[in-house]
């Protein structure tokens, strides 16, 4: 992937070091550090502001993560709804915890805040698409789509 | 202007002043922690709140504009209590081992949790847990004491334009990092220690080293030898309860004799050196087309700074040492021969106002006595606990005198402690070379003080030399940004890498302010005033080591042991 190329893209966007880490990341799923120095360059920003920038957002990861980004909300709603049993059963069929990647890089799992969609608890996002009502049952099924 | 009432008192202030301003100029004192007299503001510890009529919230006081008709109390009850509570949030994440803690009794946030008089912390003490970084072995970062004031950002940042701090994630997981996450050593960290000075508590301090010096002095078959750099005999006063330049040069050097040193030389001596080799380069270069403008190479920092970030422009620094490398190099060779000792048995040690000091002695090229040529640096932080724990009374000590051969000097040497005092020093050298005749007056006063860029004009016999001075390294920048574009009028550059010159370095005691750095540069100057000698090439004893060992500046010693040369640092990531 020519990250570099993307970046240039941004230059001359106000704030444009948001949109080229936006680009990268929905490629490589992570920021490598070489994307961020580059950013910074480009940007024309010191390297630990570019670092900066990309922590301060928890959207953005600094460390290599699996493609698919699986978020499931820890807010109250979701967590009475029975979001533990989601958690267990996106465990159990990935192998990995919180917070890990699996071993074929596919996925992610990532605790967020709420995304917004309490109508219809508990809720997970994947690559940013929600999913409603999800119950430990729908998990293989929703995982399956995106196993190619 | 404004006029506004606090705790009863009137008081007009210019627009566009604080809270906090006002406050002070009534005599009203309001705790600040994040706030630093010489940064912008910050407002993040929020320590410094009043409560303002018609504001239902407590207000920072620090970044509150002060406004017509405002109504302030800063120490109501509530006041009081909010301060209290904001202090105990902040010591819930502070390890609480101020007894074994560098900054022990000299620490913002311990003199707050005094006066508030702070006894139980109702929160459950939860500190980060980080390891601390010396990867530098001459800054050590401790990010578990860290308060988040940004102070060292900044400093870092926009005084020195380094960029090697910055921060990582938000909210309660944000922590103060080196680029990249990274240890201090792969950031771009020149080492000045200026952040040392930032720091409001002990989370940034200098990698400390007075157990090596002890083993040193048990050790029967060492000779420890030191030597004092032109800017700690001032500032050391400030370590043990004194005024800067309050300590007498002798009673500081019969202060050293009685901690264990075996032989008492002076940096200052090789200052006087530095500037004959470095006002002969420079007349070579301007005789011999040679690079210019020349840069000055006496300040590690900006060598490290310069190494990093105009790796290009190399050529433009002076290739003589910095004094306390030739100190080092001199020590084992030509001292060594003169007093008749083994040089394998010297130890020495150095004193030095600086940090980046620690580092440059540990430079692998930094051996050309055939030994190690400087073994152990120590700030004047360090001897000044080391003073402290001797327990002498320096006002009952009687003075003693430097050893021979190394240890005279003239008023040249001791203003290479000040910004701009290596220019005139060496200004007051070139000028009576070139001309032959005797300077009537010797003070160049232009380059003198603590505006950052200063500039002077000299004529040498019809030829006029363009020179300037800058300190804080952003200074530097700009200077270096001017001979990289080629557009650069000057033909010699002063370049001290810490704001104030040595007298400001990042291992002098705490300084709180600028303000405290041009007390200890009046001392400087003061003490060149009061010598006999204020003129380099008539020092003594740099006559007698021309005559009996280096026979002249550039010669063929001199480039073997005065001499270095300089490569990029080529850091991943700047």
């Amino acid at each position: 992937m020519d990250y570099k190329a993307i970046i240039a893209k941004y230059r001359d966007t106000t704030g444009g070091i948001l949109e080229a880490f936006n680009a990268v990341q929905k490629e490589l799923s992570y920021l490598p550090e070489e994307v961020i120095a580059e950013a910074a360059r480009i940007f024309n920003i010191p390297a630990a502001e570019a670092y900066g920038v990309a922590t301060f957002y928890s959207m953005y990861s600094v460390e290599a993560r699996g493609k698919n980004v699986i978020r499931i909300c820890e807010s109250a709603p979701c967590h009475i709804a029975g979001a533990d049993e989601v958690i267990a059963a996106l465990e159990r069929e990935l192998g990995i915890l919180m917070g890990e990647s699996t071993v074929d890089g596919l996925f992610a799992l990532e605790f967020t805040e709420c995304v917004g969609q309490c109508q219809a608890t508990p809720v997970i996002t994947i690559n940013g698409e929600p999913f409603f009502d999800v119950t430990a049952a729908k998990v293989p099924g929703i995982l399956a789509k995106f196993q190619k | 202007m404004i006029n506004l009432n606090i705790d009863g008192i009137n008081v007009s202030v210019p627009k566009g002043s604080t809270i906090l301003q006002a406050a002070k100029e009534v005599g009203i004192n309001v705790p600040t922690l994040c706030y630093h007299p010489d940064q912008s503001v910050k407002a993040n510890c929020r320590v410094c709140v009043c409560e303002v009529e018609g504001y239902g919230l407590l207000q920072a006081a620090c970044s509150t504009p002060a406004a017509e008709g405002m109504l302030v109390k800063t120490r109501t009850p509530k006041v009081i209590e909010a301060r209290k509570t904001i202090l105990e949030l902040i010591l819930a994440n502070h390890p609480q081992d101020c007894l074994n803690c560098a900054r022990n009794l000299n620490c913002e946030l311990q003199t707050l949790a005094e006066e508030y008089f702070i006894r139980d912390i109702p929160f459950e003490l939860r500190t980060r847990g980080y390891e601390k970084d010396i990867s530098t072995f001459s800054i050590v970062r401790d990010p578990d004491k860290c308060i988040l004031c940004n102070r060292c950002i900044e400093v870092c940042s926009v005084t020195q334009s380094v960029y090697a701090l910055g921060t990582e994630n938000r909210g309660h997981n944000a922590i103060v990092v080196p680029t990249m996450g990274k240890s201090l050593l792969d950031s771009p960290c020149v080492m000045c220690g200026q952040c040392i000075h930032a720091c409001p508590v002990g989370a940034i301090t200098e990698y400390e080293q007075l157990d090596e010096f002890f083993a040193a002095l048990n050790d029967p078959n060492q000779v420890v030898v030191t030597q004092i750099a032109p800017a700690v005999r001032v500032a050391i006063a400030e370590e043990i309860g004194m005024r800067s330049g309050e300590l007498p040069m002798d009673v500081f050097v019969a202060g050293l004799r009685q901690v264990g040193f075996d032989y008492v030389l002076h940096t200052n001596f090789t200052a006087d050196l530095t500037i004959m080799e470095e006002g002969h380069e420079l007349l070579d270069r301007l005789n011999n087309n040679g690079t210019l403008p020349m840069v000055t190479s006496c300040s590690p920092g900006w060598i490290n700074f310069c190494e990093t970030f105009y790796p290009d422009l190399l050529d433009n620094l002076s290739t003589c040492k910095s004094p306390q490398q030739m100190f080092g190099s001199l020590a084992k060779t030509y001292w060594a021969e003169k007093m008749d000792i083994d040089p394998a048995s010297i130890y020495s040690v150095s004193i030095m106002p600086c940090t980046a000091k620690k580092y440059e002695a540990s430079r692998p090229e930094m051996q050309d006595s055939g030994y190690q040529d400087v073994d152990l640096v120590l700030t004047t932080r360090e001897i000044g606990r080391l003073f402290r724990m001797s327990g002498i009374n320096f006002k009952k000590l009687a003075g003693a005198n430097f050893d021979s051969w190394m240890g005279a000097y003239t008023g040249a040497g001791v203003i290479f402690g000040a910004t701009g005092g290596v220019m005139e020093a060496a200004l007051r050298t070139v000028y009576e070379v070139v001309t032959e005749t005797e300077l009537e007056d010797v003070n160049f006063t232009a380059v003198r003080g603590m505006e950052g860029i200063k500039e002077a004009e000299v004529d040498l016999n019809g030829t006029v030399v363009k020179v300037a001075v800058a300190h804080g390294l952003s200074n530097a920048r700009q200077m270096m940004e001017e001979v990289k574009a080629g557009e650069s009028p000057y033909h010699f550059i002063e370049v001290m890498a810490c704001p104030g010159g040595c007298i400001g370095g990042g291992g002098q005691p705490i300084t709180k302010t600028n303000a405290d750095r041009e007390v200890r540069i009046e001392a400087i100057y003061v003490e060149d005033e009061n010598c006999e000698i204020r003129k380099s090439h008539d020092n003594p004893e740099v006559k007698t080591i021309y005559e009996e060992f280096l026979i002249k500046p550039l010669g063929d010693k001199s480039h073997d042991l005065l001499h270095t040369h300089y490569k990029a640092k080529n850091k991943k990531y700047l």
